[in-house]
């Protein structure tokens, strides 16, 4: 439903040039859940932000194509670049936000937040039916009608992020894009939160996109995952295959980071930065750091290639696709 | 409960601030060089009247009760105290004796509150709407434009707006009558009427003069909000630009500038005394002015007394209803 | 070459000519502001008479240095005491607390409160015009400490808690050296901001004062020109130079004055911001 073709999104300041994405293609299909994993800047949130369409300036997509496919109001299927999405926010694609802290009008109740989001959408013209709808919409999530009343300041943080959810998906979205939805929560309302989102979606049958620099995370609840490094996307694939088979150094690295139950070794952070995002270097970004760089790396960008079914890697270490039955190269 | 806490703290603090205020009052004449009674018995005798030894005693005696200067200074005090409170009376006109004090402020008040009331009001509505404007796009021409403008205007006091205004709506263009005067019975459609004609550039001189603080701290208070997270959250929701403007920014925005009214009262009367001086509008001001240039001590004392009394009443009533805007201050 | 924004160069310069006209210029002034009839009366802006001369028989354009000057030393002397006294008392309120920070804030409370013109026109009009500058600023004094005080006890309250002092305490330093280095630099430039406002509401209220004709009328003030004018109508009879030109100079000088403050205040944020970046 959406798709990306080499997009690149970059930051122009008048200081510098931040190429937060520089080059990503990817796609977002239906009734899935794809999670985008990565660390701090490796532009995991603009990438979301260019998925949702929220292009305010200093952030400009400098080339490539984003693509919204959606069935108007005759059901005939219409494809949209991101202007045209923004007039779909939140019925067609919604946006939950990370941080919920500051992220909610403190001086507005709940309730009238959540209609703030219907206000210029024509499906309902009566308070009543939103506020029906909204209730027990709630109710299904099993979070308090009581919630409504309240202003944010008054509700918990893991409270305020499930708020976020019930305000992100309760017009039903076909896509769901959260943005570190369980960040800066304890573990226990982390997992509270993450069921919650599951059974949103199961519910609705949409795709969620799910941006977290938490791996755990994404071998919990992602059908697919991307991994990201440096802008741009290094391997994408089934999250079960990735996890058992790796194929980037970067993707191994961090699947031996996650603590594993009864294993006792020590763990081992990745040493080395990430190189900037205003001067990336020409090649593998990754190659200052990879255990297994090689001088072809440092020349050139390795292409995003195919090695087995529905399994991509952009490293010089797979060449080609995996014969089945004959291991990696 | 917490709130009766603070409304006593806040009633405790208002009662305080008047009563020091007061003593203030009663003590400054006491401590400076000055003895009302023997000046106007200077007055009186000047006036070329000759007097007996005592009758010159008894004026003398007579003068000093009606100035409540009889008696010790703690006993001065207490009297002057025990009169204000219980008896709400300021004792006897001396310019216009035997008018009480209390009836020419009872004539004056309504017309400086009026006056002020309605022009703060007008002044913090227009001053933060524009400021609003302004601050939520902060890099537009026109938000610069009005900056600067109200830059241009915010230093300048009232009272030279008021008399710029003077010498351009009165003499340059004569619009508007050289002095202060309504005709006809009071709170008929003809005496309002021309109440409010003449009421027009006093009031503009304090509008012009007091808005120009509300649109440059509401401007900067709006591009602050302007920038928070809730503000780009609900342009992600697709909440439209009017919606934002409203509730999310201005109902954040304009709290600091409630809390600052309050604030500010005090600063606002100060400048509409003198420009209520130089229109000869019959309020309070005038009323001091006329005391003091005959020398009315109770006057004096009574309309200095009820300014304050107003200004701290005005300060309390802002600050008492500024937990029904901010759903965080306890309140319940 | 430090880089001064436009506020703030534009309320210097005009700051600048104001203490040329007030402080250089009155000294070579060949009238006595306080003597009438020194020249002929109500002549109009000539070449003798760069604005004309009053209705008193003083040449207007010497008059208005006269005025500035003692505006201004109005305006300084009360802004110097009443920030002294009031960044001392927020200080000590802020850090020390408890009954002291109590008491200070009631009297802060007390002197914002009580408005204080109506206490000026109290004692000018019992002084029967024996007021004298001096008077005036000391009652302005009283009243106008509170604001910066109020100001830098905030500024104590918050630094008490930031987490920079503890930091520093816990690393060792002393507090005396904390205060010295994190806290001053940052109050200074607060307390010279709140400088320049006070010297702007310290004239305003003498010259409100001066306008109803309760301030030290003999002497040459921008507010007591006015009133002369006033009182001599000068309104009336169209004499514009003689109430226009201290108009105008108080339009001026009070707008130089808040670009000065604010321009300093923006300046000082700016630098702040750029250090710690």
């Amino acid at each position: 439903m959406l798709r990306l073709r080499d997009i690149k999104a970059y930051y122009q300041t008048p200081g510098a040039v931040v190429k937060a994405v520089d080059g990503v293609t990817l796609d977002v299909g239906e009734n899935e859940i794809l999670g985008i994993a990565g660390e701090s800047g490796c532009g995991k949130s603009t990438l979301l932000k260019v998925l949702y369409g929220s292009l305010e300036p200093p952030l400009k997509i400098v080339a490539g194509k984003v693509e919204a496919e959606l069935k108007n109001e005759r059901g005939k299927p219409v494809t949209l670049g991101p202007r045209e999405i923004r007039k779909h926010w939140w019925r067609f694609i919604s946006y939950i936000p990370q941080g919920s802290m500051s992220v909610l009008n403190p001086v507005v109740r709940i309730e009238q937040q959540f209609l703030d989001a219907v206000s210029r959408k024509q499906q309902f013209t009566n308070k009543r039916e939103i506020h029906e709808r909204i209730s027990s919409y709630l109710k299904e999530l099993q979070l308090s009608i009581e919630v409504l009343n309240a202003y944010p300041h008054q509700l918990s943080g893991g409270m305020r992020q499930r708020v976020l959810v019930a305000l992100g998906t309760f017009l039903h979205p076909e896509i769901v894009l959260a943005d570190e939805p369980t960040t800066a929560l304890d573990v226990v309302t982390q997992k509270g939160v993450l069921l919650m989102l599951a059974q949103a979606r199961e519910q609705m049958k949409n795709s969620l996109v799910i941006v977290s620099h938490d791996i755990g995370l994404h071998y919990q609840i992602a059908h697919r995952i991307a991994i990201m490094y440096n802008g741009k996307i290094v391997e994408v694939g089934p999250t079960e295959r990735v996890f058992e088979m790796p194929l980037h150094p970067y993707t191994q690295m961090l699947i031996q980071s996650l603590p594993r139950v009864g294993d006792h070794k020590h763990r081992q952070g990745i040493s080395g930065r990430p190189p900037s995002l205003i001067d990336p270097p020409a090649g593998c970004r990754f190659a200052a750091r990879c255990p297994f760089v090689m001088d072809s790396c440092r020349e050139e960008m390795p292409p995003l290639l195919e090695i087995e079914p529905d399994h991509f890697v952009a490293c010089y270490l797979h060449r080609e696709p995996i014969q089945p039955g004959k291991g990696v190269r | 409960m917490r709130f009766a806490r603070y409304l006593f703290s806040r009633l405790a603090t208002y009662f305080l601030v008047i009563w020091i205020g007061m003593t203030i009052v009663f003590f400054v004449p006491r401590f400076l060089p000055s003895d009302p009674v023997t000046a106007a018995l200077g007055r009186v005798m000047s006036s070329g009247s000759t007097m007996r030894p005592e009758q010159v005693q008894a004026m003398r005696s007579t003068l000093m009760q009606l100035y409540g200067l009889e008696g010790t200074l703690p006993e001065q005090y207490v009297n002057f105290m025990k009169r204000a409170i219980f008896a709400g009376s300021f004792g006897p006109s001396l310019a216009f004796y035997p008018t009480p004090v209390n009836a020419l402020i009872a004539k004056s008040l309504p017309w400086t509150l009026f006056l002020l009331l309605t022009s703060t009001v007008i002044a913090w509505v227009i001053g933060n709407l524009i400021g609003l404007l302004a601050g939520y796009q902060s890099d537009k021409t026109y938000s610069k434009l009005l900056e600067g403008f109200a830059v241009f205007l915010y230093p300048i006091p009232y009272y030279i707006l008021a008399l710029v205004l003077i010498i351009l709506f009165v003499y340059v263009i004569p619009i508007f009558p050289v002095s202060f005067s309504v005709q006809g019975t009071p709170l008929s459609p003809e005496f309002i009427s021309r109440a409010i004609f003449n009421s027009v550039l006093p009031a503009l001189s304090i509008i012009v003069g007091a808005s120009g603080w509300w649109v440059l701290s509401m401007k900067a208070l709006s591009a602050g909000i302007a920038e928070e997270d809730y503000v780009s959250f609900a342009r992600l929701k697709g909440v439209g630009e009017p919606t934002i403007m409203g509730r999310y920014v201005m109902r954040n925005a304009v709290l600091p500038q409630i809390t600052q009214l309050a604030l500010n009262i005090g600063t606002i009367f100060n400048g509409a005394l003198i420009t209520e001086i130089l229109f000869g509008y019959p309020g309070l001001g005038t009323l001091a002015y006329t005391a003091v240039v005959q020398s009315d001590y109770n006057l004096l004392m009574g309309t200095i007394s009820i300014g304050i009394i107003a200004v701290a009443t005005a300060a309390l009533v802002v600050d008492l209803l500024y937990p029904l805007f901010d759903p965080r201050i306890e309140y319940r | 070459m430090v880089k001064l924004n436009a506020r703030l160069k534009t309320g210097g310069v005009l700051l600048l000519l104001f203490v040329v006209v007030g402080v250089i210029l009155p000294r070579f002034s060949p009238y006595d502001p306080r003597s009438w009839n020194a020249v002929p009366r109500n002549l109009p802006p000539s070449q003798a008479h760069w604005l004309g001369t009053t209705s008193v028989g003083q040449d207007t354009f010497w008059l208005l240095t006269f005025a500035v000057q003692n505006s201004l030393f109005v305006g300084v002397v009360v802004a110097f005491f009443a920030t002294t006294i009031g960044v001392f008392a927020g200080l000590v309120g802020g850090f020390l607390g408890s009954a002291i920070d109590r008491g200070l804030t009631l009297l802060m409370d007390v002197f914002i409160s009580v408005p204080s013109l109506p206490i000026l026109i109290l004692v000018a009009s019992l002084l029967q015009g024996k007021t004298s500058l001096l008077t005036i600023s000391l009652v302005l004094i009283i009243f106008n400490w509170p604001w910066p005080a109020r100001q830098v006890r905030s500024i104590a309250l918050s630094m008490r808690e930031r987490d920079f002092i503890n930091t520093a305490r816990f690393s060792g330093s002393g507090t005396l050296s904390i205060v010295v280095r994190e806290i001053f630099p940052y109050v200074l430039t607060w307390s010279l901001a709140n400088f320049v406002n006070t010297v702007l509401v310290a004239i305003a209220t003498e010259s409100g004062l001066a306008v109803i004709g309760l301030s030290s009328v003999e002497q040459a003030t921008l507010g007591t020109m006015i009133y002369w004018g006033l009182q001599y109508q000068a309104l009336l009879a169209h004499r514009w130079w003689w109430i226009g030109t201290p108009v105008i100079a108080i339009i001026l000088l009070f707008i130089a004055l808040f670009l000065a403050s604010t321009g300093f205040a923006d300046f000082s944020a700016e630098r702040r911001g750029r250090k710690r970046a």
